[in-house]
């Protein structure tokens, strides 16, 4: 019958859609990766958080271990408070360092989680208190620039006029 | 007409606020009707399957080679930077997140809007909508609102459907004709695209344009003068309209969505 005909071909057309969707969601945007996984939340406090954003990767010895959950401001200490969602099947010691690095050389920061040596696990709420900023290219610049004034003036006062005589 | 009488410049906004009030009014007799709709299913799956089914060919191909010329293009600017493993990424974003939205929606408002609008205008010609109304049955409930649905379910799954092709499209192109690694490829998008903010926000455009389409193309069948002339100039007008409406809310809703 024509009805029994056209469910068959509505049904094939919705599922191809919905096919369609879930291998957008799985393959594309990897919606099993750590999303459904439990996490626990720890924060630490960094002095610069450079260009990290939300959701970036948490990572030790280069496996994501991790999600940045969000990152807010704390103005008692004036210093960024970013909270980690980390993959509850890694534990790390609580005194591990946190640093924030970048992949490349204008790829996207993330965080780097290098294991420390306490016998104790990291836990729900802790605080970690061993972290590294991001390297500010600006501040990079000016203390190379700082540094190269300061080493030129106190090495000799002879090499200072050479340029001057030259000209 | 001549626009420095006010009296012409009073008809003509008086004429165009009646147009969006029939308008408004239209759209949400067909939002009250979902529920009879949806009692009678088997009037909207038979325009989902005329809507979409008939459409996907085109779709499908049409996504095929969008994905195909938007991995060449990606390409032969990200390698200047050497990122050129960052193409499967640049396919998928700007498919899921504006490509495929708009060009399915711009495509569907040619291949079944136009499909829409002639077919309710011819009826409204022929007077079979009249006809149905001297039985007692109303041709917004038999006719009109089963279309609008089926077109709203219909969109998503094209986009879908154009979506996933596409990005297919851009790995061939990628992987096999380029050589990028297809690990790069793929881990590259994964890390990219989030599922909600840009795989959902991408469904709800095409949720919001399957609206907007199908609404333009029954309105436009529905107020067409039933003549041979006026069928012809409804459809016309629904290409025009449906296009400049999804270009136009595809701004708006881009605004809204992505400007984090």
């Amino acid at each position: 019958m024509g009805r029994s005909k056209n469910d068959v071909w509505v049904g094939l057309f919705v599922m191809l859609g919905l096919a369609a969707l879930v291998f957008l969601a799985l393959q594309s945007a990897n919606l099993l990766s750590l999303s459904w996984q439990s996490t626990y939340r720890v924060t630490a406090h960094f002095d610069n958080i450079g260009g990290l954003k939300p959701k970036a990767a948490v990572k030790s010895a280069g496996v994501v271990v991790g999600r940045v959950g969000s990152i807010g401001f704390d103005d008692e200490r004036f210093q960024a408070l970013v909270a980690l969602d980390m993959d509850s099947k890694y534990k790390f010691p609580s005194d591990s360092s946190l640093k924030i690095l970048t992949s490349g050389l204008l790829g996207e920061q993330y965080v780097g989680i290098e294991a420390g040596a306490s016998d104790t696990n990291l836990k729900a709420g802790d605080n970690v208190g061993n972290t590294q900023s991001a390297v500010v290219l600006e501040n990079l610049i000016s203390q190379f620039l700082y540094n190269g004034a300061a080493s030129g003036g106190s090495s000799d006062a002879g090499g200072k006029p050479a340029p001057g005589k030259g000209k | 007409m001549s626009w420095w009488r006010p009296s012409d410049v009073g008809l003509a906004v008086r004429r165009k606020l009646a147009d969006i009030g029939q308008g408004a009014r239209f759209f949400a007799r067909l939002i009250a009707l979902l529920g009879s709709t949806l009692r009678r299913f088997s009037l909207v799956r038979d325009q989902v399957h005329f809507l979409g089914n008939y459409s996907l060919a085109i779709i499908a191909v049409s996504g095929l080679f969008v994905g195909f010329v938007l991995a060449l293009q990606g390409y032969n600017i990200l390698q200047r930077y050497g990122s050129s493993e960052a193409v499967g990424l640049m396919v998928a974003l700007s498919l899921l997140r504006e490509l495929g939205p708009v060009v399915t929606a711009l495509l569907f408002a040619g291949r079944a809007g136009t499909s829409l609008t002639a077919e309710i205008g011819l009826m409204k010609a022929g007077e079979q909508l009249s006809a149905m109304e001297m039985m007692a049955i109303d041709p917004m409930r038999r006719i009109v609102a089963p279309r609008f649905w089926a077109g709203v379910i219909t969109m998503p799954l094209l986009t879908a459907v154009f979506n996933a092709v596409g990005v297919l499209g851009g790995w061939v192109v990628s992987v096999w004709m380029i050589g990028v690694d297809p690990g790069a490829f793929w881990s590259q998008m994964q890390g990219g695209v989030d599922v909600w903010a840009d795989l959902g926000n991408g469904v709800l455009k095409s949720f919001v344009f399957g609206v907007a389409v199908t609404f333009v193309a029954l309105l436009q069948g529905w107020e067409a003068r039933p003549t041979a002339e006026g069928v012809s100039r409804a459809t016309t007008r629904t290409v025009v309209m449906a296009s400049l409406a999804v270009l136009g809310l595809d701004f708006i809703l881009t605004a809204l969505m992505f400007t984090y």
